[in-house]
């Protein structure tokens, strides 16, 4: 279960790791070590998040006041869609996959890199190249379509740069390929000897289930976004129905890669999820197979219940009767987890450090989504409440109560091999909580401000929906101060946190069984797997290691 | 409203029926949200870790736990998912003996158009106790004509009509959302639903000063563009048209319905009747909305018993109530009728020709 | 134990290698797959909206055109896959020699397609561009005698062009990809024991066969006899 590679104290030099053996710019940008192409990416989307917290702080700023207080409706519009564009595609859909899962897909299935390193690389390079042609439409005057690019708005009747953030998804979305398709490989090739499919950690099948969607969904997306700039750029008439068109064709095929997309955005959440209760609890997981296969029935499923973004939109009743009850059948998978994850805590030994703080909220709050998203799929009560705040609320309960809870737990859990360093406890804990009431002040009130009726993408609003808009903005304030926290606190441990052994938590998985940073090849040599994931009770009867001094 | 709202006024026949709902899956929603924070307390009181040299003991799978929070999940959802479906088909099949009303929305303001000729921007008269059936059409991007109070929600289309109804259960004024990002005077884009007593609907109705019916300018417009010509004899009929089934050249049978009424002036060669030659011309971009309905709305009194999909409805007027004899010419301002730009039409009527057009 | 140089450094050996850049293409062949499918969707979807206009679209297609480079795709992927069938062997030689003609047909393949583009402009096809609804044969008749094209048939010319536009685009990657691997073979990298990539680029040459094989009658052979 552990290599032995220890080294007494005196004999102890600078040992290499992946972070320290090359310092040059070029060894990093030209870096094919999937632990530098995480970092990489957590630097980047860490950019982008900040770009599209902003945007989002202008919204809250602006919704304080019933009238246009602070922005022109146009430049309002042109904030959601780029709030919406960034936050989807360039910070949600990459954060676990590309940060957590490259750095931690090898390690944990005792591989030395993904199968494709090269490609890993470039996944990277697509995406800032994406990032850069998206950037220069923001900073060219924006684009104000929404993030959903309805037509005929989109291709006919905008008059902002829509080609170029089109341009910008679609090189970025091949970055979202090519990375699940290198998971997909690596997890089905490179699983150290002994490490059956049942071996695995559930992290494993949760990114692998990611990437399947990713790998089927974001080509309609890509091909979808082409359709719409050809449609833009030379008038033709696939969409616009003035031009004979057909604006429900645009929204079928846009909904059949962007439902799929939204289980991008959880199922990585749901799969650290599993890491952190377990660990927390010092248990195995309650229902491994089932969580497992739950991730794999959620990837599926997900493909088939698009048309429940259309219940208004003109699609006929048997439609609707369809895939409403497809949009229930897909909910269960997730309940089952949910009961799964709870279970594990039960006789269990549990300890409240700050990632189990994020787990615990992330279930909570996942529960929340998810059974107003049952509310959604329900038919007779969706024509009330789509395209309202009810809706918001909804996929922000998911998207960040869900998945951004479970990136700040996982950063946090993984932060001391990733970096070598701990991070203050108690800022981390402090930080969980700010944010977990944050969040709860911003959009519990949006669900009520949704069912009273009040329309999305409105920058002014009749003055009954004032009270629940200043409760939301204050909460959004107390989220930002929630993100913020961790950007300084993290920082700073790089420099003075204390120094980390190699299993700060006793964890098990391989991962914990390297040096904190890991060496630049992960293994000295290959591990061999001779027992089931999750083994608490071998790991907790081996000594807990001495934690090294500074 | 007094203190701050939760829940909109219950306007229409739908609403305590959706709030019903509504407070079912809250209440079903609240239940599992306790249940697993309580959970979660209680286990992570009960089972703190007390030394760092605890070991939990291993749990086996528990395969009958597991299918019960499977199978009580999912039929709780059954139960919702038919609940719902009902109430939905019911919203979608429109009460008998109603009033229809057309609305075309564009950007970025709502035109509403009653049967008896009356127009109004932004506000809809309609009369309580009375099922309302709404045809929307858009003329340039998506809209949604949202009403919080009633319930209701329906996209609209451009290029297509589509249908909503509601049946407004108390007097008074409520709030009329545009629910579809239009662009930038989206969130302008609102209005009121007045809903009046019949009596007083009908006061209104009189009061707002002579206008032309649509059925009645419809008329006008079927001789002026020369459908006259071929309807009646090469061409299909047209009297009883509207509601009745009708076979397709490709095989189909539909139902004349106001969208295939709309299908047939902007794209004839779309649906051919079975038996005629397609060379009916299309008058896309010829007609603006308001003329579409017009000359729908007078197809449409050429069928004298409505026995439509949707029940007998009232027959749109072909005179205005309590006008004068003389019809106002095309283009007057009926002087009650707020500033109402008049129609886009085009500068002569097109010559007649066989044959579709280049 | 040393690995043998062809054998990238985060493999243990050729199998693992072999077996991880095998699934890694058919994945990505999946990708396409999805990629296309929108295509093929959204065309369908139309051609049932609009029938007629579509149907004669078809017929102004240049069916030989199509045809014989239907004959020439196929005839390349019957190359491509002796090349594979070499490269098992190792016999480096004949690798060359029928990725060389394998490249040539897909040239060939290019080359039939901008001659036939170019006559799709001379028809007056082209939509936004030069579309006519009077085809150059009707332009000498008199009205009566001559058979409009619909204006809807432009919605087919534009599938037309962006459907086989991506496929010579792929066509065209597929020709540098065999070039690239036709300078390795030269060079002597491959072997009976390492020529996986010979293999795969098979697999993609394949495809964007069967991609063809999809668009020839779905573009051209829907029409009246």
């Amino acid at each position: 279960m552990t290599t032995a590679t220890f080294i007494p104290a005196a004999r102890r030099v600078k040992e290499l790791n992946f972070l320290n053996h090359d310092y040059s710019i070029h060894s990093w940008l030209m870096t094919k070590d999937h632990k530098r192409i995480a970092i990489l990416y957590m630097v980047s989307i860490t950019f982008f998040f900040i770009i599209g917290g902003v945007a989002a702080m202008l919204i809250r700023l602006e919704l304080i006041s019933p009238t246009n207080w602070l922005v022109a409706s146009e430049t309002y519009n042109k904030l959601f869609t780029m709030h919406g564009v960034i936050m989807v595609w360039f910070f949600l859909i990459p954060s676990i996959p590309a940060v957590l899962g490259n750095f931690l897909m090898p390690l944990m299935l005792g591989a030395r890199d993904v199968a494709f390193p090269k490609l890993n690389m470039a996944s990277w390079y697509l995406y800032v190249i994406g990032g850069v042609f998206t950037l220069v439409a923001l900073l060219w005057g924006g684009v104000d379509t929404g993030w959903t690019f309805y037509t005929p708005l989109s291709s006919t009747f905008s008059n902002t740069h829509v080609v170029m953030v089109v341009v910008g998804v679609f090189i970025v979305g091949f970055s979202t390929i090519f990375t699940g398709l290198n998971f997909i490989v690596t997890t089905h090739s490179m699983r150290c000897p002994g490490m059956t499919w049942f071996r695995m950690p559930l992290f494993v099948w949760g990114i692998y289930a990611t990437s399947v969607i990713q790998v089927l969904a974001t080509p309609v997306l890509a091909m979808t976004l082409a359709l719409v700039a050809i449609e833009r750029i030379w008038r033709v008439g696939i969409f616009d129905p003035a031009l004979g068109g057909d604006p429900l064709l645009f929204q079928h095929l846009f909904w059949f890669y962007s439902h799929p997309a939204v289980y991008i955005m959880i199922l990585p959440g749901m799969a650290v999820e599993s890491e952190l209760i377990t660990c927390f609890s010092r248990k195995e997981p309650f229902g491994y197979i089932f969580i497992a296969f739950s991730s794999v029935a959620i990837a599926i499923l997900g493909f088939l219940v698009w048309a429940h973004h259309m219940f208004v939109a003109g699609i006929s009743v048997y439609s609707g009767l369809v895939f409403s009850m497809l949009s229930m059948i897909v909910a269960v998978p997730s309940a089952i987890k949910v009961f799964n994850w709870t279970a594990t805590l039960y006789k269990g030994s549990i300890s409240l450090q700050t990632p189990m703080l994020y787990a615990l909220g992330f279930i909570g709050l996942f529960t929340m989504g998810g059974l107003t998203g049952v509310m959604l799929a329900t038919l007779g009560l969706d024509v009330h409440v789509h395209d309202t705040y009810f809706v918001i609320a909804h996929f922000h309960y998911i998207m960040v109560g869900g998945m951004v809870m479970t990136y700040m737990g996982g950063l946090h859990f993984w932060w001391p091999k990733i970096t070598g360093r701990m991070y203050n406890e108690w800022w981390g804990k402090m930080s969980a909580l700010t944010i977990f009431l944050g969040f709860n002040l911003t959009f519990f009130p949006q669900f009520i401000l949704g069912y009273l009726g009040m329309p999305r993408r409105y920058p002014a609003y009749p003055p009954e929906f004032q009270f629940y808009n200043v409760l939301s903005s204050a909460g959004a304030s107390i989220l930002a101060v929630g993100y913020i926290l961790p950007l300084v606190y993290l920082l700073l441990s790089l420099r003075y946190g204390k120094k980390a052994g190699k299993n700060p938590y006793r964890a098990t998985g391989l991962e914990w069984t390297t040096t904190s940073p890991p060496p630049e090849h992960n293994f000295h040599s290959i591990p061999v797997i001779t027992h089931e994931p999750y083994a608490y009770h071998l790991e907790l009867r081996e000594p807990p290691e001495e934690q090294p001094s500074d | 409203m007094s203190g701050i709202p939760f829940v909109p006024s219950e306007g229409s026949t739908f609403a305590p029926k959706v709030d019903a709902l509504f407070l079912f899956e809250l209440t079903v929603a609240a239940f599992f949200t306790f249940l697993i924070f309580t959970c979660i307390v209680y286990f992570c009181i009960r089972y703190r870790r007390r030394s760092e040299d605890e070991i939990p003991p291993k749990m086996p799978s528990h395969y009958g736990l597991e299918i019960t929070w499977t199978i009580v999940p999912f039929l709780l959802m059954l139960v919702m998912y038919f609940w719902g479906a009902s109430l939905y088909v019911d919203m979608k099949r429109p009460g008998e003996n109603g009033l229809e009303i057309h609305v075309i929305a564009k950007q970025w303001m709502w035109k509403i158009e009653h049967p008896e000729g009356v127009r109004e921007i932004n506000e809809l008269h309609v009369p309580v106790g009375i099922p309302v059936r709404l045809i929307l059409a858009s003329q340039d991007v998506i809209h949604d004509f949202f009403v919080p109070a009633f319930r209701m929600k329906q996209d609209l289309i451009p290029g297509s009509y589509v249908t909503e109804w509601f049946q407004a259960t108390q007097v008074g004024t409520f709030r009329l959302f545009c629910a579809q990002y239009c662009g930038m005077g989206h969130s302008t884009m609102v209005g009121k639903v007045v809903v009046l007593s019949p009596h007083d609907y009908q006061a209104w109705v009189a009061g707002a000063g002579p206008a032309e019916p649509p059925a009645a300018a419809g008329k006008k417009l079927f001789t002026t563009y020369g459908c006259v010509q071929c309807h009646g004899q090469r061409a299909p009929t047209l009297a009883g048209l509207y509601g009745s089934k009708v076979a397709l050249q490709d095989g189909r049978m539909v139902i004349a319905d106001e969208q295939y009424l709309r299908m047939a002036i902007t794209d004839p060669s779309s649906q051919i009747v079975a038996g005629y030659p397609a060379i009916m011309p299309s008058f896309k971009g010829q007609l603006s909305e308001e003329q579409l309905y017009e000359l729908i709305q007078f197809i449409k009194s050429l069928t004298p018993v409505r026995n439509t999909p949707y029940g007998n409805i009232s027959q749109p007027p072909a005179a205005p109530l309590g006008a004068p004899s003389t019809q106002p010419a095309p283009g007057d301002q009926p002087q009650a009728v707020p500033n109402f730009p008049p129609a886009e039409r085009p500068d002569s009527p097109p010559s007649q020709q066989q044959g579709p057009q280049s | 134990m040393t690995k043998p140089a062809y054998v990238e450094q985060q493999f243990e050996d050729i199998e693992q290698q072999t077996h991880a850049a095998t699934l890694g293409m058919w994945v990505f062949l999946s990708t396409e797959i999805l990629f296309f499918g929108v295509l093929f969707c959204s065309y369908m979807t139309c051609r049932t909206r609009w029938p007629d206009a579509f149907r004669h679209g078809s017929e102004d297609l240049f069916l030989w055109i199509g045809g014989i480079n239907t004959a020439v795709l196929l005839t390349s992927s019957l190359f491509m896959a002796l090349a594979v069938r070499s490269a098992a062997r190792g016999d480096n030689r004949r690798v060359a020699i029928w990725l060389c003609i394998t490249t040539a047909f897909g040239v060939a393949f290019l080359g039939i397609k901008g001659f036939e583009y170019a006559q799709d402009a001379k028809e007056r096809l082209i939509p936004e561009y030069n579309f006519s609804t009077i085809s150059t044969e009707d332009a000498g008749k008199p009205p009566s005698k001559q058979d409009p094209r619909p204006q809807q048939e432009q919605l087919f010319m534009v599938f037309y062009f962006i459907m086989t536009g991506f496929h010579a685009l792929h066509m065209l990657a597929g020709v540098g990809v065999l070039l690239v691997l036709l300078i390795m073979t030269l060079r002597g990298r491959f072997s009976a024991e390492y020529h996986n990539p010979i293999e795969i680029a098979g697999l993609y040459w394949h495809f964007v066969d069967i991609v063809w094989v999809f668009l020839y009658p779905a573009l051209y052979l829907l029409r009246q006899a």
